[in-house]
């Protein structure tokens, strides 16, 4: 539960100081800084992804504390969220079992310190690729699946299970009959990993067959999608659809086909966690605003730190 | 293995490109090996108005070769060839890559064909 008096000076702040963004599940941009009408219905969750815990590497030498210090933010968070969503890669890919399934369990023991109760997970492509996602199903359950919150319908895609990144008829079936019992302008929440719109095929950055999905999407007039993969933030509409990429918590890529290739954007040891960061997502009481507000890790407090997967 | 049947490609790519296709005579092939994580060779040169038959195999376990630009997209199957042909009609660079997720270094397996006058 949420304390009253803690959210409205969340709220503030958000007004003031932070960068704010409206998503598409509102409608007119002048709502963007519109204050809580009723902060005890109000609500606000965070959206956090590609920890790729495991990861060792130049474009990130400091992998074995990120996640931590990202756990360590949102635990220091003014108010806190209802729930926390980490949207993919949770682990870096490695394609032996055994150490895929032991990041896993040192992922799960990192985030155990959120002083969150409520958490819900999906994999990425390093998570479930390469084992048609049994070791993820093995320590986070489903990989696909909706629940429903304050009024909201979420529900979770998976586009990476499939290693050619699709969705797969037999869940575009399911999220048919999912969203089957909402109304029209039922407000909707998607979360996925990869874009599900073309944002750049050729540099992987898409789901395969993701314009099922927004086919059926486009039938709701208020559906937001967050997403991660693309290690940065990114805003984008198919019709009435928003899509919302957002950072990582491991290293910054490029913009979209801004170079030749796909590589990480060097690490700067004088600004060693630009870039990086985690977003979070608030809810007025009409359900139609949602309010992002990006929170980056640089001059995060320094977590103790512990050896890397 | 079966004759192809012509893709056209949409209005903004270059080329035009058949999968599984039938080696024509004297035409051109260019074979192109998949592994972990790297195509042989990354740089594909082709000329425009020389149509070339690209033979893909792997050397280790399936990938993909996909070129979005072009609407490509096949697999490459282990034992098998996978054929495609390709008859260049603009200069230009077209990026390909590997869309079976593979493995650690799979986010750089990654290639271009490039079209010369």
């Amino acid at each position: 539960m949420i304390e009253p008096k803690g959210r409205r000076e969340f709220m503030q702040l958000l007004g003031l100081g932070g960068v704010v963004f409206a998503s598409g599940l509102a409608g007119a941009c002048s709502n963007i800084l519109r204050k809580s009408g009723d902060p005890e219905n109000d609500f606000f969750f965070v959206q956090l992804s590609d920890s790729h815990w495991g990861f060792k590497g130049p474009p990130n030498p400091e992998a074995a504390n990120t996640l931590r210090q990202a756990v360590a933010a949102v635990n220091s968070l003014p108010a806190a969220p209802d729930f926390v969503v980490f949207t993919g890669d949770l682990t870096h890919t490695t394609d032996d079992e055994v150490e895929r399934r032991k990041r896993m369990r040192e992922f799960k023991a990192i985030v155990a310190d959120l002083k969150v109760p409520v958490q819900y997970y999906m994999p990425g492509e390093h998570d479930a690729s390469l084992d048609l996602g049994k070791a993820y199903q093995e320590n986070f359950g489903a990989t696909h699946y909706s629940f429903e919150h304050k009024g909201i319908h979420f529900a979770v895609l998976d586009n990476v299970s499939d290693p050619q990144a699709a969705l797969g008829d037999a869940q575009i079936d399911w999220l048919l009959a999912d969203l089957k019992p909402l109304r029209a302008d039922a407000p909707i929440v998607i979360f996925t990993h990869r874009p599900l719109f073309d944002l750049a095929p050729q540099w992987d950055w898409a789901t395969k067959d993701g314009s099922k999905a927004i086919d059926l999407l486009q039938h709701y007039k208020n559906v937001t999608v967050f997403y991660g993969h693309i290690h940065q933030e990114h805003h984008f509409k198919t019709g009435e659809i928003a899509h919302h990429a957002a950072t990582s918590l491991i290293f910054p890529l490029p913009a979209p086909m801004s170079q030749p290739k796909r590589a990480p954007v060097p690490w700067d040891p004088t600004h060693p966690r630009r870039g990086l960061g985690f977003r979070e997502i608030s809810v007025d009481e009409s359900r139609l605003l949602l309010t992002l507000k990006q929170d980056s890790l640089e001059g995060a407090a320094q977590p103790v730190a512990a050896s890397a997967g | 293995m079966r004759l192809a049947q012509w893709i056209l490609v949409p209005v903004l790519a270059s080329l035009v490109a058949a999968a599984n296709a039938e080696v024509p005579p004297q035409e051109k092939v260019i074979a192109v090996t998949a592994e972990k994580f790297k195509f042989t060779p990354a740089t594909i040169e082709l000329k425009v108005g020389e149509p070339v038959v690209l033979e893909l195999t792997t050397l280790d376990r399936k990938h993909g070769f996909q070129v979005p630009d072009l609407n490509i997209d096949e697999s490459i199957e282990p034992g098998k060839v996978t054929r495609v042909r390709i008859v260049p009609i603009k200069a230009g660079t077209f990026l390909f890559h590997c869309d079976v997720f593979c493995g650690s270094g799979h986010e750089e397996m990654a290639g271009e064909i490039v079209v010369k006058p």
